[in-house]
């Protein structure tokens, strides 16, 4: 049987998320109890978790979160990274035993610093330079597969259900301002931890509910600017189609959620001014970044978090509000588990983005 | 006496009303004593006679007279070996090759429909999207002082279907005809072409919807044919006969044929095989950006080629020399006449061209500078659906839309004899055209395939063409080989 | 008359010269070095152009003068609809491709496949006169309209292998003795007599020698030949239809 990457894989999913504008920082406890809640939206073949400021004492370095099969793996790795970075702190990340989480691979963190002549020599930047140098790692290291690699975040995923994945990785040990969680269903058994989700690249980690109808249209597009969709996965394809769009055509994530969920041309042609002239402009100049069929996201990055729908809302998607925290889920059971009480509760409407961000006096 | 190779049947319902020989253009049916006389070596199976007989008395067949079978020399070849024996002639055709070795790939690949894992769409309820915008893209957006997004856009064309309706010349084909394209195009909201023959003047008020061609004879180009239009197609080849020059007798250059090319009544036009100032890619680049000149950078500028073995670094050439859109002309593309050697030997099939074409310039990532435009055989909406899912923006249709307005293929257009009106400048044919009725018709086609493609899409969960362009995943190949596979850029079925 | 120098970056100094002479008026650029499409579409007014202006000078023009005190590199007045060129120096290849009304006069040489399917049209008629010599396929495909060349500078054969191969209408004029080289099977040549002469040559000899200040009469004492498609070739028989 083919791995994920080989072949490509469908899935329904639950997500959910939590973001603290005032930069408080919660435990990874509060995002497992919520995703708790929608057991029957996976099925054990994956579930995962991003966490946003749980390495404050790192927070300048690239914290790499990588997946090893063999200790060979390691070893090829540790060199490559030695010749592009300069390594500040290594560890096993701390697991526990939990029955129902097996095939475990070595799991290991690292916390990096690119080569200042080294970036120099690249010509590139030093996002550019860490997102290439870790693409070669997983490309080129057999058995090796990097998590994730995005400053002061990390990603913990595993093959399993998302509330035993949480177990295993002890995520009530760190404390994060944002997090989103993602609970599996697969339509086949791939029993691989790479295929899990959160998917991320650098900061950006996105999880996502839905099987997409563009996919093929949408990958060949993004991989003309020098991605490679190695898994297949919609999950991937949405992270470097934000990453394209963002980072490198600096669009906000507003411009790219309207490129993403572009709205129809009859909706556009009911505007006026900037408004239709800048939707019309985007959906024309990005059309083979529109992505259709159903999915809801969940896009994490440094200081923010956005909820998207498909345009159709064809998959669910609930927001709430508590004094400065934002929750988000796929199911509003998953919101009110953990804040039983919120001020505002509400469905975003179809493409229409829910973008939040840290409060002023909440950034360092 | 030259055999024959239809047999025109009469049966016992004639009336003897002589319609049918009033309606044959090629002489192969004339009346005595209120009796049809046929002279069956004459008959083309056009079926004007049959489809007007107001008795439906009239059947054609293939003559049943046979040559003994041989599995390498068959009855056509050694005929037309006898044809070339006796005139010393090159062998010359119309409409777009049969060769029925050449696989049809659209018939070897199957669309995908969603089951469970996400929703289909009934296409009849719910927004499902069609409209398509031709042309370049830039690389990098750019922003006003203000932050807001700067608009540069290079112009576009905007179909609200993506099905166009391919060259065809003026002289080669008749006034009716443009007229009945050039209505139902601006009906529709999509584009018809000039072809190489000039724009007749009482066209003029369908020019939103004109797209001029300069082509290597540069008959009625100037720079106010160049402006009318909403887009400029320089022709360097078309599917029927890559390589090959074109050649409209003086005697189809009468009248406002002769007016709408510039050339004198009589005279024969020729179409150099090349352009004589196009001998290099950077040429190529010289003649894209005089148009742009001359048009000042107001029009999309399309590159049109045939399918032949190199399409794919061609077409990666032509998306740098700021041409804007390329149309590629298939193995199958219809012509009005053509030599047939060339015509069924010369080029590659269009599915695999497409899909070399777009592969290749992803490679290159240069797909967003240029739209494609793919035509040459497509005959119904899964192939429209199928080109489109392999890396084509829009398609062309040619020989489908003189289907539409009453061609059956027989093949004779290089003849002016065109008993429907369509291949001929005679008025007494031509005026058996009716443009608006032609129109309806070609607006009717075009609708009923653009609900098929949206049925098509619902199926799978697709609601927006642009989410159907290059998704090859919707696509599985059966009866295909590793390579074939490989280059369409598909999986089998089953996969 | 206004005049800037393309040398200098002056990108808004330039774009008012043009349209002074789009508007009628008259205009000079120089220092060109291989800018192109200059005088490009032009309707009216008189643009003069002096150094080495790029391909596809004059393409499209309508109508406006356009005079080149240099040479001029491929393309020029290609598909040119109306109008005048004078360029006092050579031409490059593929000059006045497909043109189909005004004149074009190049003092000196001109290269390869000169006027080819050049055409005619009512009362618009190209005419295309070269001091100087010609390369091979002059006048290819030429469907009307007259080439004049006169030899008057320059060393060799007046025009190259292959002249007027394919040409179908329309008359190629030599001022010499001596038929080209290779010439197809399906072209007449005739010695040009005085009538001829008179009212086929010289009215644009005449324009040509006032152009570049020569003497008409003088260039006219030269015999001429003309080469012609020979209607009595059929074309047709080319073919047999399947």
């Amino acid at each position: 049987m083919k791995k994920e990457g080989e072949v490509r894989i469908s899935s329904g999913c639950a997500i959910c998320g939590i973001f603290c504008r005032d930069g408080r920082r919660i435990p990874g406890s509060v995002i497992r109890e919520s995703i708790r809640v929608m057991h029957n939206r996976s099925n054990g073949l994956g579930g995962g978790f991003a966490g946003y400021g749980i390495y404050p004492q790192y927070s300048d370095k690239y914290a790499l979160h990588i997946f090893y099969s063999d200790f060979a793996a390691r070893e090829e790795t540790e060199r490559m990274l030695d010749q592009y970075f300069d390594i500040i702190n290594l560890s096993k990340i701390p697991t526990r035993q939990v029955d129902a989480i097996r095939d475990v691979p070595l799991i290991w963190r690292y916390f990096v610093s690119p080569l200042p002549h080294r970036i120099q020599d690249s010509q590139l930047d030093e996002d550019e330079y860490t997102a290439q140098a870790m693409i070669r790692i997983s490309c080129a290291v057999k058995g090796a597969y990097v998590v994730s690699y995005g400053k002061n975040m990390g990603v913990f995923k595993a093959v399993g259900y998302p509330e035993d994945v949480a177990e295993f990785y002890r995520i009530e040990e760190y404390e994060g301002y944002a997090w989103t969680a993602h609970g599996r269903y697969p339509t086949n058994t791939p029993g691989w931890w790479g295929g899990a989700h959160p998917f991320s690249i650098l900061d950006l980690s996105v999880v996502h509910n839905g099987e997409i109808s563009s996919y093929d249209a949408n990958r060949r597009a993004v991989e003309m600017y020098g991605y490679s969709c190695n898994l297949m996965t919609d999950t991937e394809v949405i992270a470097y189609i934000l990453d394209y769009l963002v980072r490198k055509q600096g669009l906000s994530y507003r411009e790219s959620a309207e490129v993403i969920a572009t709205p129809f041309w009859s909706t556009i042609e009911m505007k006026d001014g900037y408004d239709k002239a800048r939707l019309s402009y985007l959906r024309n100049m990005f059309s083979s970044f529109l992505v259709t069929g159903p999915f809801s996201i969940l896009v994490g990055f440094d200081g923010g978090m956005m909820a998207l729908n498909d345009r159709l809302k064809l998959r669910s998607l609930v927001a709430a509000e508590k004094g400065r925290t934002v929750y988000f889920s796929s199911e509003e059971a998953a919101i009110r588990v953990i804040e039983p009480e919120p001020d505002r509760i509400w469905a975003p409407r179809g493409g229409e983005p829910v973008i939040v961000t840290l409060d002023k006096e909440a950034l360092r | 006496m030259k055999s024959s190779r239809y047999r025109i049947i009469c049966y016992d319902d004639c009336i003897g009303c002589g319609r049918c020989a009033s309606e044959c253009s090629f002489d192969a049916i004339t009346m005595k004593d209120h009796h049809p006389v046929f002279r069956h070596e004459n008959c083309v199976d056009c079926q004007r006679c049959v489809e007007l007989c107001p008795r439906g008395a009239l059947s054609i067949t293939r003559n049943p007279n046979r040559f003994r079978s041989h599995a390498v020399f068959s009855e056509d070849a050694i005929k037309e070996i006898r044809l070339q024996a006796e005139t010393g002639g090159v062998l010359l055709s119309s409409m777009g090759s049969d060769a029925d070795a050449v696989p049809v790939y659209f018939d070897k690949m199957l669309l995908n429909a969603s089951q469970v894992t996400n929703p289909s769409i009934d296409p009849l309820r719910e927004p499902m999207e069609s409209v398509t915008f031709l042309g370049s893209r830039p690389e990098k957006v750019e922003r006003l002082p203000d932050g807001t997004l700067a608009d540069n856009l290079p112009p576009h064309l905007e179909l609200s279907v993506p099905i166009m309706f391919s060259a065809m010349s003026y002289g080669a084909i008749s006034l009716e005809v443009h007229k009945a394209l050039a209505k139902a195009a601006s009906k529709l909201g999509t584009y018809w072409n000039t072809g190489e023959g000039g724009l007749h003047e009482s066209l003029r008020p369908y020019c939103p919807n004109t797209i001029v061609q300069v082509a290597s004879g540069r008959f009625g180009v100037h720079a106010d044919y160049l402006n009318s239009a909403a887009a400029v197609e320089i022709k360097i080849g078309q599917g029927a006969k890559p390589g090959i020059g074109g050649h409209l007798t003086g005697r189809k250059i009468v009248g406002d044929v002769s007016r709408t090319r510039m050339i004198p009544e009589g005279l024969d036009a020729i179409s150099p095989a090349p352009h004589h100032d196009i001998y290099s890619i950077e040429d190529l680049s010289q003649l894209v950006m005089s148009i742009k000149e001359v048009t000042g950078f107001r029009k999309p500028v399309i590159v049109k080629v045939a399918a032949v073995h190199n399409i794919a670094p061609i077409a990666s050439g032509i998306a740098r020399s700021g041409a804007d859109i390329i149309a590629i002309d298939g193995f199958r593309g219809g012509t009005g006449a053509a030599p047939k050697r060339i015509r069924d030997n010369v080029g590659i099939p269009l599915e695999l061209a497409v899909a070399a074409v777009d592969q290749r310039l992803r490679e290159e990532k240069i797909r967003d500078r240029v739209s494609l435009i793919a035509s040459g055989g497509i005959r119904n909406s899964s192939d429209v659906a199928k080109a489109i899912a392999l890396g084509a923006d829009a398609v062309s249709i040619g020989t489908a839309s003189l289907c539409a307005l009453g061609c059956h293929l027989c093949a004779s257009c290089h003849t002016g004899r065109c008993a429907w009106g369509i291949a001929s400048q005679d008025p007494a044919l031509t005026s058996r055209l009716d443009p608006d009725k032609g129109a309806e018709a070609l607006v009717n086609l075009v609708n009923a395939w653009t609900s098929e493609i949206k049925e098509m899409m619902g199926g799978m969960g697709i609601n927006s063409i642009e989410a159907l362009r290059g998704n090859r995943l919707a696509l599985r190949g059966v009866g295909l080989n590793e390579k074939e596979l490989e280059i369409l850029g598909i999986k089998h079925a089953g996969e | 008359m206004k005049e800037a120098d393309l040398r200098k970056n002056n990108e808004e100094e330039v774009r008012s010269i043009i349209s002074e002479v789009s508007n009628g008026g008259d205009g000079m650029l120089t220092g060109c070095l291989g800018q192109r499409y200059l005088g490009c579409g032009l309707r009216s007014g008189r643009l003069y152009l002096k150094g080495t202006p790029g391909n596809g000078l004059a393409a499209y023009l309508e109508g406006g003068s356009v005079y080149v005190d240099g040479n001029a590199q491929d393309a020029a007045a290609d598909t040119m609809n109306d109008g005048l060129v004078a360029i006092k120096g050579s031409a490059g290849d593929a000059l006045s491709y497909g043109m189909r009304g005004g004149r074009v006069y190049v003092l000196g040489s001109t290269g390869y496949r000169t006027g080819v399917h050049m055409k005619a049209y009512k009362d618009r008629k190209s005419v295309l006169v070269i001091g100087g010599r010609t390369g091979s396929f002059l006048g290819e495909y030429l469907a009307g309209g007259v080439i004049i060349v006169l030899g008057l500078s320059g060393e060799g054969p007046i025009t190259g292998y292959f002249c007027g191969n394919g040409m179908y209408a329309g008359t190629i004029y030599l001022r010499t003795d001596d038929i080209p080289k290779c010439l197809s099977d399906s072209l007449s040549v005739h010695a040009v007599d005085d009538d001829e002469k008179e009212t086929s040559i010289m009215p644009f000899v005449r324009e040509f020698a006032s152009l570049f200040s020569l003497d008409a009469e003088k260039i006219m004492e030269s015999r001429f030949i003309a080469i012609e498609a020979d209607g009595s070739v059929a074309r047709g028989q080319h073919y047999a239809a399947v």
